[in-house]
């Protein structure tokens, strides 16, 4: 612990701290994990990317159906491979922590819902986003009538302006109503 | 479905940007210029300053520095200027640049320009343009004049932007144009700092240096990658470091210094707290790693458990701290007096572990119990009023742990008063229904499934009201499983009342099961089935609860009647064993505690025997009362052993056995153990809740009667939590059906609250009504426990105090109060019925509004569109001037018109406008202004009283 504390400097955890909902041993346990996630002359490096594939091996991603787009919307690197620097990680584990506010958290679930990263969920969205929900094996699937009754429905409810879609203040408003959002939408290291 | 009208809302967002950048930038011209101003009046008054200041400037170079300041000035504004425009026309750009046609770019951007100054005026942000326009006249002559630089710039920008298509970059970009923004800011600070500060400016740069340190403050809420929030985190910091000292004067800035030196400490030893406080709570580890595995509604029992943890580590440092230490340390020790020693004929066995065991023996008389209490008024150096105490301390846990259950509860019901409306059932089963704190493929894959379900069912439930087919057969059973239910009860209750203890615990084990079984007769939705689960579990405990102190009671009221029947049987009148034992509180009473009661009951045997005693009775041998408050204690006290023995052992059996059995056997059996009929046990949160609820009711039954209750139950707890979290992580299998946490909180306290009263009822009542025993406990040779009280008041209290109590008990004031208080309370849910009232016709009204702007922002995206193609359109047709140009544009506009009313679907919309659009989307994650802390682009403000909701719900 003593070497990863050394290793992140005292300047840069109390930067961390500031802009993020962590605790300090949060900061380092992140720290800890994320360089196990790294092999060693990576270690060196400050800002390695870690791809996306290894960060799924995390076992609090690794039963989440929306990993790879929690990847995406959190990964600031210019392939679009979904890679995350520790940075990025700290942005995603902030999030999802347990201090960070409803405003912020909503906003990181529209953009993890928002599959096409249009800026609004769509019929094709929700519809990704139904599937996910419903797991990958045949028998939990929804059949395309119910999912057509289902995507009707949500969008009868928090489509407010009626443009067929759901936009983030839409979503907004529908999650900030929600008792247990921000209950549910965390993600413990 | 409508690609169009989804572009033309998110244009309308980029809108609203446009506009706050428009507002702020207008915001900083004013300021500005008003400086200007200022220094222009002030100018001289200034100079003098400066001279004595700085002594360096000589008069020639004042001017000039004048001038190249108000250059400078210009510059800057100029800079600014073109940061507008390239926001205003930032669209018209994006537009441009995908269409490719590099050449008739600029061209088209002026031309807009100019159609928009001259055409227009209806436009939103052409409104916002020429509002602009009109404030600062000198704006339109330098547009004018720089036109082509300002296009040069643009065209740069285009460049950039062609390069520049992934929306991070874009970010990066926003970022270099804050950058930008806020080095102009710094030079301006820089001037005014190198010149002498008049109180206005420093007005101001406070302003600016508090403005900064919100917007540090502010940064964790704002959705920007780290990079982005790093370099303005320092930015903002070097800012503040650098200017907080230029803050003040002479003495006001050294104090102002030492303020900003004091508040940065205290900030910083706040977080080092946070940090402490967080490593100090206990179990979080244990509990998030559950968490992980589990999700929430595992997780939330734990953090039940811990609260009352909690509430019993209060209360047993009370009992502990106040009662049992005092008397161990200073009442008289054990064997001095009868109360304290064990009886002859219990002597040989009483260091048997059987009997201790059984809480008999040694452990009966010692301060676990209620019996070994002397009733001696003030013990030791201290004057410790021991009676006095021990009633406070009863009173006191009941008081407490009413006020604990209330005021959790009052804050889950403020928390979860907001998720009553049902209007977005679909809604919130789609967008919150998976538990990112799952991280179990097992849980994870029983979630699918539950979330499917629930898809399902709501479609059902949505598509046709349910239709019953046999209707009569579904009651037939209902009623059936009601009786039998019922039938179960009565005879659990039957067998309590006979044999007591053991019996109970395992009816409370066994009695579940059966209702389970039943209640599959019943066919209802499994979350109706819960409750009536639920429901019926606890009407189990709770007549079981019951039947025992009833029980009790009979055998309270035998005991005493027994006794007093024996010493009528010894002694042969009636008449005088009555007197005696009168006499013999009465000379209790006149005595009072001059005598220890040693000699008191001494003295009663000696005139009950009246045949010849030997003198040196040893305190052993002196015949003694019943003392049914000890019997009590002692019976809750093994209750409890009982209840978390059989706990324990159900744990262990029941989960731990059955996941090794179903583990290796699975290997040689014949069909699948795992999959099939044992499997593995789940983790039953609503049973455990309960059980755990039940558990503390008899605590607060029995601790007036056996102070070493919640050291007893601190203990279990302590253990359970262990070892259920051990059960849970490697035996049990997530439950099938999921429940969330929060919505069945306030259910659980609920529970507990009605169990609390159920609880404290008997005890009050047997504290109130029946006499305590004369020769045992703190109270012996008072008439009623509470006795204490008046006691204390008359002897401890000055006289006139006793008399204001006096006046103050009597029913004259008493009742009038109780009258006030209902009043009052009649008053305050009247109010709360308004409010909530009011409550929800709000929350129709900010619906309403929110549509209402909604639907004006749609409009005026789609007027601004419409003008765009319009524009385009006009900018192609220039080459080949046609007359009917005006026609054309009437036709588009009507076309989308009609879309905007008839609203059906996809309409083709230009390929594109409507890519453009598309690449401008992203930019609604990122706002570049540094707008009100906590808000996002496309919010309405209505949600921000929210933003400081506690964020963990089920926290206690």
């Amino acid at each position: 612990m003593g070497t990863t504390a050394s290793q992140l400097g005292k300047e840069l955890l109390s930067e961390y701290q500031e802009l993020t909902f962590l605790t300090k041993q949060e900061i380092l346990l992140a720290h800890k994990r994320f360089s196990e996630l790294l092999t060693k002359d990576e270690k060196d490096l400050p800002n390695t990317k870690v791809s996306m594939e290894r960060i799924l091996t995390l076992p609090e991603l690794k039963s989440n159906p929306f990993r790879k787009r929690i990847c995406h919307v959190f990964s600031t690197s210019e392939q679009k491979d979904g890679s995350l620097t520790f940075e990025n990680f700290l942005d995603l584990l902030s999030a999802f922590s347990d201090s960070a506010t409803l405003e912020i958290k909503s906003h990181y679930a529209f953009r993890i819902f928002d599959f096409d990263d249009d800026g609004t969920l769509d019929r094709g969205d929700l519809e990704k986003l139904v599937n996910c929900l419903t797991g990958e094996t045949d028998d939990t699937r929804l059949t395309p009538e119910e999912m057509r009754q289902l995507i009707d429905n949500i969008l009868e409810e928090s489509d407010i302006d009626r443009d067929g879609t759901v936009n983030l203040s839409e979503f907004q408003h529908v999650i900030s109503r929600s008792p247990d959002f921000v209950s549910s939408f965390k993600i413990v290291l | 479905m409508s690609q169009d009208s989804l572009d033309s809302l998110v244009t309308s967002e980029n809108d609203i940007d446009i506009r706050l950048d428009v507002d702020d930038e207008y915001e900083q011209e004013r300021q500005s210029g008003r400086r200007r101003k200022r220094r222009r009046r002030s100018g001289d008054k200034k100079e003098k300053k400066k001279k004595h200041q700085r002594r360096r400037s000589s008069s020639s170079a004042r001017d000039g520095r004048e001038e190249r300041q108000t250059k400078k000035r210009e510059s800057s504004k100029k800079q600014r200027e073109k940061h507008f425009k390239e926001r205003t026309t930032e669209r018209n750009e994006e537009e441009a640049q995908t269409s490719s046609v590099k050449a008739t770019k600029t061209n088209k951007n002026i031309n807009n320009e100019k159609t928009r100054k001259t055409k227009t005026a209806e436009r939103e942000t052409e409104k916002r343009n020429e509002k602009k326009m009109d404030k600062s006249p000198k704006t339109i002559e330098r547009k004018e004049s720089e036109g082509k630089n300002t296009d040069k710039s643009k065209e740069r920008k285009k460049h950039k932007k062609v390069q520049n298509s992934s929306d991070e970059e874009k970010t990066k970009e926003e970022s270099e144009e804050d950058k930008e923004e806020q080095e102009e800011l710094d030079k301006e600070q820089e001037e005014v700092r190198s010149e002498c500060l008049s109180p206005e400016e420093l007005e101001k740069l406070k302003e600016a240096v508090d403005e900064r340190k919100k917007l540090i403050q502010s940064l964790r809420v704002k959705p920007w990658p780290m990079k982005k929030k790093l370099v303005s985190l320092r930015e903002s910091q070097e800012f503040v470091e650098k200017y907080e000292g230029a803050l003040g004067k002479g003495k006001g800035r050294k104090i102002y210094a030492y303020k900003v030196i004091m508040t940065k400490k205290w900030m910083k030893f706040e977080r080092d707290f946070e940090n402490f406080k967080t490593t100090l709570i206990p179990w979080e580890m244990k509990i998030k790693e559950i968490e992980s595995h589990f999700g929430s509604s595992v997780a939330s029992y734990f953090i039940f458990l811990r609260w009352m943890y909690g509430i019993n580590m209060i209360l047993f440092c009370l009992t502990f701290g106040l009662v049992m230490v005092p008397e161990a340390l200073m009442g008289r020790p054990y064997g001095s007096i009868p109360r304290k020693t064990v009886p002859r004929a219990e002597e040989a066995s009483a260091m048997d572990f059987a009997v201790l065991w059984d809480f008999g023996g040694y452990a009966q008389y010692s301060v676990l119990f209620y019996g070994f209490y002397n009733n001696q008024r003030a013990i030791g150096w201290l004057k410790f009023r021991m009676p006095l105490s021990y009633f406070l301390v009863g009173v006191g846990t009941v008081a407490y742990s009413y006020m604990v259950v209330i005021r959790t509860m009052a804050r889950n019901a403020n928390e979860s008063g907001i998720g009553d409306d049902n209007s977005f059932n679909f809604s919130w089963k789609m967008f919150t229904s998976w538990d990112y704190l799952i991280g179990n493929t097992e849980t994870a894959d029983n979630k699918f499934a539950s979330i499917t379900t629930s898809f399902k069912e709501a479609i059902l439930e949505e598509q046709e009201s349910r239709k019953d087919d046999n209707i009569h057969l579904t009651r037939f059973l209902r009623v059936l499983a009601n009786f039998l239910v019922l039938c179960c009860l009565a005879g659990s209750g039957y067998l309590i009342y006979f044999v007591v203890n053991m019996v109970m615990s395992l009816l409370g084990m066994f009695c579940p099961m059966l209702f389970d079984v039943i209640s599959t007769l019943e066919n209802y939705h499994p979350r109706v089935a819960l409750q009536w689960q639920l429901g019926r579990i606890f009407a189990l405990f709770l007549g079981n609860l019951y039947t025992f102190i009833i029980a009790l009671m009979d055998e309270i009221n035998l005991k005493v009647r027994s006794t007093l029947k024996g010493d009528l049987d010894r002694n042969a009148p009636a008449f005088i064993t009555w007197t005696v034992y009168i006499c013999q509180r009465k000379e209790e009473m006149i005595v009072k505690y001059n005598i220890t009661t040693w000699e008191n009951s001494f003295n009663g045997t000696v005139s009950e025997n009246s045949t010849a005693t030997p003198i040196s009775l040893h305190p052993a041998d002196v015949p003694r009362g019943p003392c049914w408050e000890t019997m009590v204690g002692q019976e809750f006290v093994r209750l409890i052993i009982s209840d978390t023995m059989t706990t324990y052992i159900t744990l262990l059996i029941g989960d731990f056995l059955r996941a090794v059995l179903v583990r290796f056997l699975n290997h040689c059996w014949c069909w699948d153990l795992e999959a099939g009929f044992p499997s593995y046990s789940e983790f039953d949160v609503s049973g455990n809740v309960l059980g755990l609820i039940f558990n503390q009711g008899m605590i607060w039954m029995g601790a007036f009667y056996a102070p070493c209750l919640p050291a007893l139950n601190l203990l279990r707890l302590h253990i359970s939590m262990y070892l259920q979290c051990w059960a849970v992580m490697c035996c049990n299998v997530p439950q099938e059906r999921v429940f969330k946490a929060s919505g069945s909180n306030n259910f659980y306290m609920a529970m507990l609250l009605v169990i609390l009263f159920l609880s404290t009822l008997p005890a009050i009542y047997t504290i109130v009504t029946i006499p305590p025993s004369f020769d045992c406990g703190p109270f012996s040779g008072k008439n009623r426990m509470f006795d204490v009280i008046h006691e204390t008041l008359e002897s401890d209290f000055p006289v006139w105090f006793s008399k204001v109590f006096s006046y103050a008990s009597n029913p004259g004031l008493v009742l009038p109060f109780i009258l006030l208080m209902v009043l009052a309370i009649y008053y305050l849910q009247s109010t709360s019925k308004n409010y909530k009232e009011a409550n929800v016709k709000l929350k129709k009204k900010l619906q309403m509004q929110n549509e209402e702007n909604k639907k004006k922002n749609k409009r005026a995206a789609l007027k601004a569109q419409m003008d765009l193609e319009e524009a385009r359109k006009a900018s192609s047709q220039q080459k080949h001037v046609s007359p009917r140009r005006h026609q054309d544009v009437n036709e588009i506009h009507c076309s989308r018109q009609r879309h905007y009313y008839s609203k059906n679907g996809r309409n083709p919309a230009p390929p594109v406008g409507d890519r453009s659009l598309r690449r401008s989307a992203p930019r609604t994650y990122q706002h570049v202004n540094p707008g009100p802390p906590g808000y996002l682009p496309g919010l309405p403000r209505q949600s921000e009283t929210r933003m400081h909701r506690v964020p963990s719900l089920q926290r206690h």
